[in-house]
Parts: structure tokens; C-alpha cells; sequence
């Protein structure tokens, strides 16, 4: 049996040291994902108006995130910001700009998208019976919209955690960074190292996302 | 903006944009065989083979590509496998790619109601015969937005390449903008080849996606 390198996650305060960094990384997404949650409810109403001007530029906000890497939006505003204008943001903060920006972009086609499945004779319906606008979002379309929407949203959120894994490129010390730290540290003690931390970032991101995207497949089963 | 420096970066960002598309289509072709294989085992319940292959798309679709190359690249080698970066990165993709096709194939199959098998039946064909002209057009076609989806999808997770030092566009960037620091130009220069690559996959992505419309008979 080769040597797994999985001694040295037991050494001093390795372990620690590495869910502190996997809790840095999803520090940054559940602020990204409060965000674009609320925001994207915003938008993504917006959307479903029939202005010109805003289904335009809705429309071009979508299309550049549906096509720029997250990676590049985030180089943009880590170095592109500070040459620019001179801004100096820092790189955590950076991250949950780059990943409100994509978010927001996915959560409010995802709520555009729940709106318009709503047909059309709900809406008449509900004016029919002397509903006025507010009652008939609140009673009839929302809770209708609700149900689409939420298993995709959290489909959203498992997307979100494994993208923030990026935010190391840009110099967060997250899970990943603190792995490459410990072999970087082990290197004579344990050389096999990078054959355990590496493994065990990965099962530590499969314990985060594995439940929520079952939780999110049983809702969508239970509901549709 | 200096169009001279421009100039001089474009000849290392064509060669990085053809290693990106390079490995981008091998990974991408891989993973749509692989799903396809997967999604058909996942479908007809093939013994033994469903379980394995349904622990491995959870795993794979659970997990961040960067992780994932990590452990291929530098875990690997620990324990005698090594593999070298560009085949890594072609695997990498594929096994992610694998997973995310397999799910979108499968839901595809899915959403062919059992009418669709009978009718065919009853009309004399084998099972072979139904499965390659009535259900699999169908399932084909039910699953081309999610597939579009995916190859746009994948086309930008190639972007992590650059940690296992691959030199792609990412890594291109990143390294000019160390050595002589011209931040604009190179991220402009990133914007323009990443658009170059994706907006056409894209544009002609819906096209297809329109065209191929042709399953849910009486929705």
C-alpha cells in the first residue's frame, strides 16, 4: 500500500486550518448568494416589464456573463479596477463582486423565466374574481412562481460555492491555498502530502455541495 | 490602450487561444461521448455499471473543475500516476463534462413518454428500431438547450487550466501582466479572444437550439 499522505491532516492543527479555509471560501459565496438572491428577484421582475430600454440592456448584462469565465471577470476587477482608477480593492472583496455580478445575472433569468412559465389565464382569473394586482401576485402567482424557482435557486447555490474555489487565483487564502500551504510546509516530513490534502479538498467540497443539490433534485421530484 | 504593445502580445495569444480551443473540443467531444454512454446506463438500469456511474456523476458534478486538477495533477503522481498537463487538462474536462452531459441526456430520455415505446411496438418494431428512430431523436432533441448550455459552460471552465500551468489564454494574461505589467491591454486582449471563442458558440448555440425543436408532440 503506498503512502497516502493522509498523516499529516492529523499534525498539530492541519485539519483546522483547512475547514478555516474552506469557511473563507464560503464566507464569500453566501454573501455572493444573499445578494443575488435579492437582487435577482429585482432584476429578474424587471425583465418580465415590457420597457425597451431595459429588456435591452438586461439582455446584454445576461449575454456577458452567460459568455465571460467568472476567472476573467475576476482578474478584471482584481487588476484591471486598480490600473484603471486606481481603485485598491482588496481580493475578498473582489470576489463577491464578480460572483454578486454573475449571480444576479443567473438568479434573475431564473426568476424571468419562472415568471413567464406563469400562463396567462392565471392572471385573468385571478382580475376576474375581483383580485386587484397586489392580491393576485401575492396569492396566486408568487406562490406559483415559488415553486419553479426554488429548486433551480439552489441548483444556483451549489454552483456558486464550487465557483469560489476560483477566488484562489487571485490570492485569497482559502481551502485550496492553506492544502498547498500544509504540503508546501511537509514537504520533507510527508512527500506524499499533496496525494492527501488534494483528496481531502475534494471530499470537503463534495460534503458541502452533495446535500444541498439533493435537496434541491427531492424538491423538484415533490413539486413538479 | 497602446496598439503597438497590442500587436506585439497577439502572436502568444493566438497560440494560447488555440491550445485553450484545442483542449476545449477534445474535452468537450470526450464528455458528450461519456455522458452519452453514462446517461444510457443510468436509463436502462445496466446492473452493477448504474451504481458506479451514478456515484461518479454526483462526484464529479459536486466538486469545483479546479479541485478536481488539483488531484489529478499534483495528487496523482503521489501514488505513481503521473499524467501529463495538457492530457490532464483534456481529462479533467472530459470527467466534469461527463457528468453534467449525462444528466442533461438522461432527463432528455426522461421526458419520452412510455407511449412513445409502445406505439412503436405495436407497429412492429424491434427494440433496437425503437430506440434508434423514435426515442433517441426525440431525446436528442429535448436535451439540446441543456447540451448548449453545457458546451458554453465548459468552453469557460477551460479558464482554470492555468493552475496546472497550462498556457492557455488565462495563464497568457497572467504572465505578461507579471512580466511588463500593461494590465489593460492584456485583459483587454483576454475579453476580445474569450468573446472571439464564445460568442459564436453561443449565437449559433440558440440557432441550433430553435432549429432542433421538433419532440414534445402535442405540448
Amino acid at each position: 500500500m503506498p503512502d497516502l499522505g493522509l498523516d499529516v491532516l492529523f499534525k498539530g492543527i492541519n485539519m483546522q486550518r483547512l475547514l478555516g479555509g474552506l469557511w473563507v471560501s464560503l464566507r464569500i459565496s453566501l454573501i455572493a448568494i444573499a445578494i443575488s438572491i435579492f437582487l435577482g428577484l429585482v432584476v429578474g421582475w424587471l425583465m418580465t416589464r415590457k420597457n425597451i430600454v431595459i429588456k435591452a440592456v438586461t439582455r446584454v448584462y445576461l449575454e456577458i456573463v452567460r459568455i465571460m469565465p467568472q476567472m476573467v471577470l475576476l482578474f478584471i476587477v482584481f487588476f484591471g479596477t486598480t490600473r484603471l482608477f486606481g481603485w485598491n480593492i482588496d481580493a475578498e472583496l473582489s470576489s463577491v463582486i464578480v460572483f454578486s455580478f454573475w449571480g444576479v445575472a443567473e438568479m434573475s433569468d431564473l426568476v424571468r423565466s419562472a415568471l413567464i412559465s406563469i400562463p396567462k389565464h392565471q392572471y385573468e382569473s385571478a382580475y376576474a374574481l375581483g383580485m386587484s394586482e397586489g392580491q393576485t401576485y401575492l396569492s396566486v402567482i408568487i406562490p406559483q412562481t415559488f415553486r419553479r424557482l426554488i429548486p433551480l435557486a439552489i441548483n444556483l447555490i451549489t454552483r456558486m460555492i464550487k465557483t469560489t474555489s476560483l477566488v484562489m487565483m487571485i490570492g485569497v487564502v482559502e481551502v485550496l491555498k492553506v492544502g498547498q500551504q500544509i504540503i508546501e510546509a511537509n514537504r520533507k516530513a510527508s512527500p506524499n502530502a499533496a496525494f492527501g490534502v488534494y483528496l481531502t479538498v475534494f471530499v470537503l467540497y463534495f460534503i458541502v455541495c452533495w446535500p444541498i443539490s439533493m435537496f434541491s433534485k427531492r424538491l423538484e421530484k415533490k413539486w413538479s | 490602450m497602446n496598439w503597438e504593445v497590442i500587436q506585439s502580445y497577439l502572436p502568444l495569444y493566438e497560440k494560447a487561444a488555440l491550445l485553450t480551443l484545442k483542449i476545449g473540443w477534445l474535452g468537450i467531444a470526450f464528455s458528450i461521448v461519456l455522458g452519452f454512454v453514462c446517461a444510457i446506463i443510468r436509463h436502462y438500469k445496466v446492473p452493477v455499471l448504474h451504481r458506479i456511474v451514478g456515484i461518479y456523476i454526483e462526484l464529479f458534478r459536486n466538486t469545483p473543475l479546479l479541485i478536481q486538477l488539483f488531484f489529478l495533477y499534483f495528487g496523482l503522481p503521489k501514488i505513481g500516476i503521473s499524467i501529463d498537463a495538457e492530457v490532464c487538462g483534456v481529462l479533467g474536462l472530459t470527467l466534469l463534462g461527463g457528468a453534467y452531459m449525462a444528466e442533461s441526456f438522461r432527463s432528455g430520455l426522461e421526458s419520452i413518454e412510455p407511449i412513445q415505446t409502445e406505439s412503436a411496438m405495436s407497429l412492429g418494431m424491434s427494440r433496437l428500431q425503437t430506440i434508434w428512430h423514435v426515442i433517441l431523436p426525440q431525446a436528442i432533441s429535448s436535451s439540446v438547450p441543456a447540451f448548449v448550455a453545457n458546451i458554453i459552460f465548459l468552453l469557460k471552465e477551460t479558464s482554470v487550466f492555468s493552475a496546472i500551468s497550462l498556457m492557455d489564454l488565462m495563464f497568457t494574461a497572467k504572465d505578461l501582466i507579471g512580466l511588463y505589467s500593461k494590465t489593460i491591454e492584456c485583459l483587454a486582449m483576454l475579453v476580445v479572444f474569450y468573446l472571439l471563442i464564445l460568442l459564436p458558440v453561443s449565437i449559433i448555440g440558440s440557432i441550433v437550439e430553435k432549429k432542433l425543436r421538433f419532440a414534445g408532440f402535442g405540448e
